[in-house]
């Protein structure tokens, strides 16, 4: 025996056994290729596209070699952004962020090694050649013991934070940083040269597409978020949905980076903002879900019944009928 | 006189047999011609709200366009060429456009309650198409190779490291961005419009609410089945 079903004007519709008219859907698609041709053309013309310079190791370091010294010490030292993200970059306990007991950010594990001391730091010093004073540091550095390379670190580190920079020189005051304070001055000036670029792109081979080091290096610095800050694009000014200039950017962004903006997402000191990025991804991923499978939630469903839109839209049919 | 090679194959019983035979006469069930590429629609269908999907295909098209000429000169063309710059420009309004198009379209077919009568598959594979469309547009921006695409680059990291996907997906691997880019993600969006586009034709174009209340004509002989589906 079969079940009938019920009809739900949220689900159902009944045959339509109305009138028909001509409509040519072919001449509405070419006309309607055609006239967003016409605006697509006449937006270019008058605004063009947003074309900002990438940022270099070489340009950021030729543009605040302080700032550079600065995250240049916190890359050997380990201390920097890059050093203590934890997975997929580099293995570092009680890192990555959680959905409740879910940590997802480190199931995986380490998928594109980085090891800043190494990568940023000693591996390029390492390949200089033809500079005895860079070389004998380097040396002195790597024969000394963890505990005297932590001093030589904390010395340098606590003296840069006073450094200037004086007729185009990095000048650092005076302390006991031993062999650190010439291999931070020569990784500067590589940096300053081009050549930190070429070395920590050409780590992976002579073709590469992958700047995962070098765009990690350049946005542990200072230099990076101010020029973002100056553009409008930090995280609390709706971050990466604007671009530069005055352009629209990603605005179908608008909801995700909104979370940003609101309690309890935008509070650092709370596991909600600790956590942000995990949950508004899975709030996010939620409200798609939601939206997709609108047409079987009962409620969800019926909205456009209830606010009774659907009268504007069908106007012409509705004429009439009550 | 001897039979038309047509009318063999027709009445031959092996041919009707063959996948392939299955197969058309299939799909020529689900989408007859005249429901395909219907030259007539319902009455009820009278609102600019209906322009609005031939518009969001409209703007696909210039978008696919505007990125095939980029794709024939390479990632770094326009930042040296102004024909380069203005080819780029057209890329980023066409896809404005596109989800300006789009999304009204989407807001128009919430409610109109465009689900209604078995097309809650045309309703899902448009928000998923949708989301894919956003993928898309974010890959196309980490893929700009200028401050743009860097600042997006590390500023997402972060999100996308979070849910566990950095951990295959790189947003600062730039060559791994661009290919998403240039051919799965805008392969998935056009192959899922396509998909979107026949079930359309397939069901027509949804009713108006208490739409029995006043039949006023017969349908014409070519005109599509616009609402079948009844009770789900």
């Amino acid at each position: 025996m079969s079940k009938t079903k019920t009809f739900k004007p949220d689900r159902d519709v009944k045959p339509w056994t109305g009138g028909y008219r001509p409509y040519d859907i072919a001449k509405e698609l070419t006309v309607c290729i055609l006239a967003v041709l016409v605006i697509t053309i006449g937006l270019a013309v008058i605004f063009g596209s947003p074309d900002e310079k990438s940022v270099t190791i070489q340009s950021w370091s030729n543009a605040n070699q302080v700032d550079f010294a600065q995250t240049a010490i916190t890359e050997l030292d380990g201390s920097s952004a890059s050093a203590t993200y934890g997975a997929p970059y580099n293995n570092v306990a009680d890192t990555g962020q959680k959905i409740g007991p879910l940590a997802l950010e480190s199931w995986a594990g380490v998928t594109h090694p980085v090891d800043p001391p190494k990568d940023f730091v000693l591996g390029p010093l390492s390949t200089v050649t033809g500079a005895p004073g860079v070389q004998a540091a380097l040396a002195r550095y790597n024969a000394a013991s963890p505990a005297q390379q932590a001093k030589w670190q904390k010395a340098y580190e606590d003296a840069v934070k006073n450094a200037k920079e004086v007729n185009g020189v990095l000048v650092v005051p005076p302390g006991p940083y031993g062999p650190v304070g010439p291999m931070i001055a020569y990784l500067t000036a590589m940096a300053k040269s081009g050549a930190l670029d070429t070395s920590t792109v050409a780590q992976s081979g002579f073709f590469s597409t992958d700047y995962t080091k070098p765009l990690l290096f350049i946005s542990d610095g200072a230099y990076l978020a101010d020029l973002g800050t100056t553009h409008h694009l930090s995280g609390d000014q709706w971050g990466m949905m604007n671009e530069t200039g005055s352009f629209p950017g990603q605005a179908w962004l608008w909801l995700y980076t909104m979370w940003y903006q609101v309690s309890p997402f935008n509070n650092a000191n709370s596991a909600w903002g600790a956590n942000a990025d995990a949950l508004i991804w899975a709030l996010m991923m939620l409200l798609t879900v939601i939206l997709a499978l609108l047409p079987f939630i009962p409620g969800l469903r019926s909205i456009p019944r209830w606010t009774r839109i659907y009268r504007l839209i069908w106007r012409d049919y509705y004429k009439g009928r009550v | 006189m001897t039979a038309t090679p047509q009318t063999d194959v027709a009445s031959d019983p092996e041919v009707e047999k063959q996948w392939t035979t299955k197969i058309r006469k299939a799909l020529v069930k689900a989408l007859p011609p005249e429901r395909l590429i219907p030259d007539r629609q319902p009455s009820y269908l009278s609102s600019w709200i209906y322009v609005f999907g031939a518009l969001t295909i409209g703007a696909l098209t210039w978008v696919i366009i505007s990125g095939c000429v980029l794709a024939l000169y390479g990632p770094t063309w326009w930042h040296t060429s102004s024909v380069g710059l203005f080819v780029n420009s057209t890329h980023l309004w066409s896809v404005e456009l596109f989800f300006f198009f789009m999304v009204i379209h989407l807001w128009g077919k919430f409610f109109m309650a465009a689900w209604r009568g078995n097309r809650q598959l045309t309703w899902i594979t448009g928000v998923v198409t949708f989301m894919i469309s956003v993928g898309t547009a974010f890959t196309g921006y980490l893929s700009q190779t200028n401050f743009d695409s860097q600042w997006i680059a590390t500023q997402a990291k972060d999100g996308i490291n979070s849910t566990g996907a950095g951990a295959f997906f790189n947003v600062l691997n730039f060559g791994q961005m661009l290919m998403f880019h240039i051919t799965l993600l805008p392969v998935a969006v056009l192959a899922l419009t396509v998909l979107h586009v026949l079930m359309v034709r397939r069901r027509g174009i949804v009713p108006p609410f208490e739409v029995s209340a006043k039949p006023d004509a017969t349908p014409a002989a070519s005109a599509p089945a616009a609402n079948e589906g009844g009770v789900a």
